[in-house]
């Protein structure tokens, strides 16, 4: 019981917590691969299908771009794709905080270490998706301030690498304290979280605003040279975030019996109705101007809804979209969908597929179609780029796990120890 | 039980996991997880190969001393060789004081017959595979200068008698997009108004080439092919040298021609005289001269990119 009348003395204890850090780190990677049968199973297929990444990748490093689809037309294609809807789900993962800390929503406060997990395991597949895009990766020490020669603050892509690492250190920093609080048995110190907490919700808008300067501040691609990206990136985020959340507490409760409290999830349905709305008139108001007026902006446009000259391969792609946000929606604001079941599964579902394409083979590759010179090259993602891309969505659903499987560890064991001192 | 063990303390447990036959199964797991990953990486050995130490330590090209320069360029020298099968000599002539330069193409005359394009293939050692030239020459229909009527695949007699030709390479932008794009200044404007690109600097993001309005830029997407024999040996370093897989590149104006007082090569070929190079600078310049006497345009004035490059027609 010494150990607990410590804890309530000394809430910090600087020197001797700093040196135990890598010792709870270590103590959690071997908790958190623990499990059942079916959890090594998952993992199992889960470090497979990354490894058919890394190879994929390694081979792509060895023979040249030339591996992938992409042409001197289409120069960015799937790695941007995702990269970008990744920057929007890690921006989402925040959308547990905002109620958390500046609404003191007691339940959320329960849960939004999941939204935060979520973030850094996102962040981490943004930084893997610009790294398989790079022609030169053995350079990349280039890119790092002080050593390599920045172009800050003119490039966007600059920001962009500084925003999305600063990110992921003020997550890992959210993350690490308050699990290691706990697994200490301590009280966390506000002083040390709060302000990082607050720093984090305007951080996440930075870096998905950011990302959407990347793209509109470029006044030779029409198609995204509009003020309306970085707003519509944020709406979409607020969804696809959040729904991605909700299917995370889901398999949690399947897999683990981790009931959380029902309030956050309907909390975070609120917010992907408005969110949601929100993105879908921004669409209509940007098709609207797209289309009315015509000319070069509606060039992308036309070819992506309804083919050009004979061109229609992104069609499918845009209309499957479509499809998908407005049945996704008009699930999200059925009653139903707030109570535990599967329509807010399926609406879930259905929106992550249709904002993933939306804002990537729907964003990024109209953008290079028509060409600056008015040509038409079509794309369309080669087997290498499916495979890396598989591997780091592979790879972000194993971090996702270990992380998601240390938090319901150390928080098992704060019960257990609630429990022994009621007794 | 003293403070300093607390962390440790009974309600841990865990701490000390017994070496129970679980955890030996997770380090061979694990140990099996890392073989894997290293045969799955393996093809990335061809990095150590192909890249050097000093390659992979070489500086930014504006910190070369000189020493640095004549080391690089006699490594690159030397690699080309073992490459290539060829003696080239990597030269880095330097902008010419006082000068800016300018193109301006006569779509009067143009005819469409393609040779810039080829020049600049032969002279800039481009990969030959996809006979790739900084150059795209337009075929339009007269009565439009609307490029989304315009073709660059045509492949019949030129010229057609409906049809007018346009060729479109780098503007050399004053106000580049381009280069404010580059997260690592590995692409920059140079004193006499040429855009460049240290193809060893350079780490190949491609976010330059989605910036360019003009579909001016072309990446290695694999590592050029060129029979020894057609190597162009004098090379410059921030322009016709063979560039590495996975980097960008861009027409130069052939700063390694032009700055020494020769025409650049796709000016030299063109049979028509519908190609005016010269110092903006100068005001007895060809150059300047058709800029004060004929009606110039230049492409997507709307941008504000400021091209150094003009159209014009005879009246
Ligand atoms: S034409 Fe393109 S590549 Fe050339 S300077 Fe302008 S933006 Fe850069
Ligand atoms: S491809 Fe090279 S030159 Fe272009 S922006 Fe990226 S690093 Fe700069």
């Amino acid at each position: 019981m010494s150990s607990i009348t410590a804890q309530n003395q000394t809430p910090i204890e600087p020197a001797d917590p700093v040196r135990s850090y890598p010792r709870f780190l270590w103590w959690g990677l071997g908790e958190a691969t623990n499990g059942g049968l079916g959890f090594y199973v998952w993992m199992f297929v889960l470090t497979a299908i990354s490894l058919v990444g890394a190879n994929a990748w390694a081979n792509q490093v060895a023979d040249g771009m030339i591996v992938t689809n992409m042409t001197d037309h289409v120069s960015w294609g799937l790695y941007i794709a995702n990269f970008t809807f990744c920057v929007g789900l890690a921006a989402g993962g925040v959308m547990m905080v905002i109620p958390a800390y500046l609404y003191d929503d007691e339940e959320m406060h329960k849960v939004v270490i999941i939204g935060e997990a979520v973030a850094v395991a996102a962040i981490v597949m943004c930084t893997l998706s610009v790294v398989v895009d790079l022609g030169r990766p053995d350079r990349f020490w280039h890119l790092i301030p002080f050593i390599g020669r920045v172009n800050w603050p003119v490039s966007m892509l600059t920001w962009d690498v500084i925003v999305l690492n600063g990110y992921l250190l003020i997550n890992l920093h959210i993350v690490g304290y308050l699990l290691y609080m706990r697994y200490l048995g301590r009280k966390p110190n506000p002083k040390w979280y709060v302000p990082f907490v607050f720093l984090s919700i305007i951080w996440a808008i930075s870096i998905h605003t950011v990302t959407a300067f990347l793209y509109c501040g470029l006044g030779g691609r029409p198609f995204w040279n509009t003020a309306l990206l970085a707003p519509r990136f944020l709406a979409s985020a607020f969804v696809s975030g959040p729904a991605f959340i909700i299917l995370v507490m889901r398999i949690l409760r399947i897999t683990t019996g981790y009931a959380a409290p029902p309030g956050p999830a309907r909390t975070l349905i609120q917010i992907i109705r408005v969110a949601m709305t929100i993105n879908l008139v921004m669409l209509a108001s940007e098709l609207f101007t797209l289309f009315y007026t015509g000319g070069a902006h509606g060039a992308s446009a036309n070819y992506l809804f309804f083919g050009s000259h004979g061109h229609y391969g992104l069609v499918p792609w845009i209309w499957t979209a479509i499809v998908f946000n407005l049945v996704g929606t008009a699930l999200f604001f059925m009653p139903a969908a707030l109570e535990r079941g599967n329509i807010r599964i399926v609406a879930c579902v259905l929106c992550i597929v249709g904002i993933w394409i939306e804002k990537g083979m729907g964003l990024i590759i109209p953008g290079f179609i028509p060409s600056t010179l008015h040509e038409i090259v079509e794309y369309s993602p080669s087997l290498v780029e499916w495979k890396v891309t598989g591997g780091i969505w592979a790879f972000g659903f194993l971090l996702l796990t270990v992380l998601l499987k240390l938090i319901a560890t150390v928080f098992a064991q704060e019960q257990s120890i609630a429990e022994t001192e009621r007794l | 039980m003293s403070q300093q063990d607390a962390p440790t303390g009974p309600f841990l447990p865990v701490l000390d996991q017994p070496s129970t036959r679980r955890t030996a199964l997770k380090a061979a797991g694990a140990a099996l997880g890392l073989a894997a990953f290293g045969k799955a990486v393996s093809p990335l050995m061809v990095i150590p190969e192909n890249v050097s130490v000093d390659e992979f330590l070489q500086q930014h090209y504006k910190e070369f001393t000189d020493a640095d320069k004549k080391k690089v360029f006699a490594r690159l020298e030397t690699e080309t060789k073992e490459d290539y099968g060829t003696d080239v000599t990597i030269s880095d002539p330097k902008p010419i004081p006082g000068v800016r330069f300018g193109y301006a193409i006569n779509l009067s005359k143009c005819n469409g017959n393609g040779a810039c394009m080829e020049a600049c293939n032969k002279e800039n050692n481009h990969h030959r595979g996809v006979d790739q030239s900084y150059i795209r020459v337009l075929e339009m229909s007269k009565g439009s200068m609307d490029m989304e009527n315009g073709t660059t695949n045509y492949d019949h007699t030129v010229p057609q008698d409906d049809k007018f030709y346009m060729p479109v390479q780098c503007q050399q932008c004053e106000n580049p997009p381009c280069v404010s794009a580059c997260p690592i200044e590995a692409t920059w404007q140079e004193d006499d108004g040429i855009v460049v690109v240290d193809y060893n600097w350079c780490i190949g993001c491609r976010y330059c080439e989605a910036a360019c309005p003009y579909h001016a830029r072309r990446f290695n997407w694999e590592q050029p092919e060129i029979p020894a024999d057609e190597v162009n040996p004098d090379q410059g370093y921030l322009s016709n040298r063979i560039r590495p897989q996975g980097v960008m590149e861009k027409c130069h104006f052939c700063l390694h021609r032009t700055r020494e007082g020769r025409a650049p090569a796709c000016q030299e070929a063109c049979s028509t005289g519908a190609r005016v190079f010269g110092d903006l600078n100068d005001p007895d310049s060809d150059i300047n001269w058709v800029l004060k006497h004929k009606r110039v345009f230049v492409l997507k004035e709307e941008l504000g990119t400021q091209p150094n490059f003009f159209y014009f027609f005879d009246s």
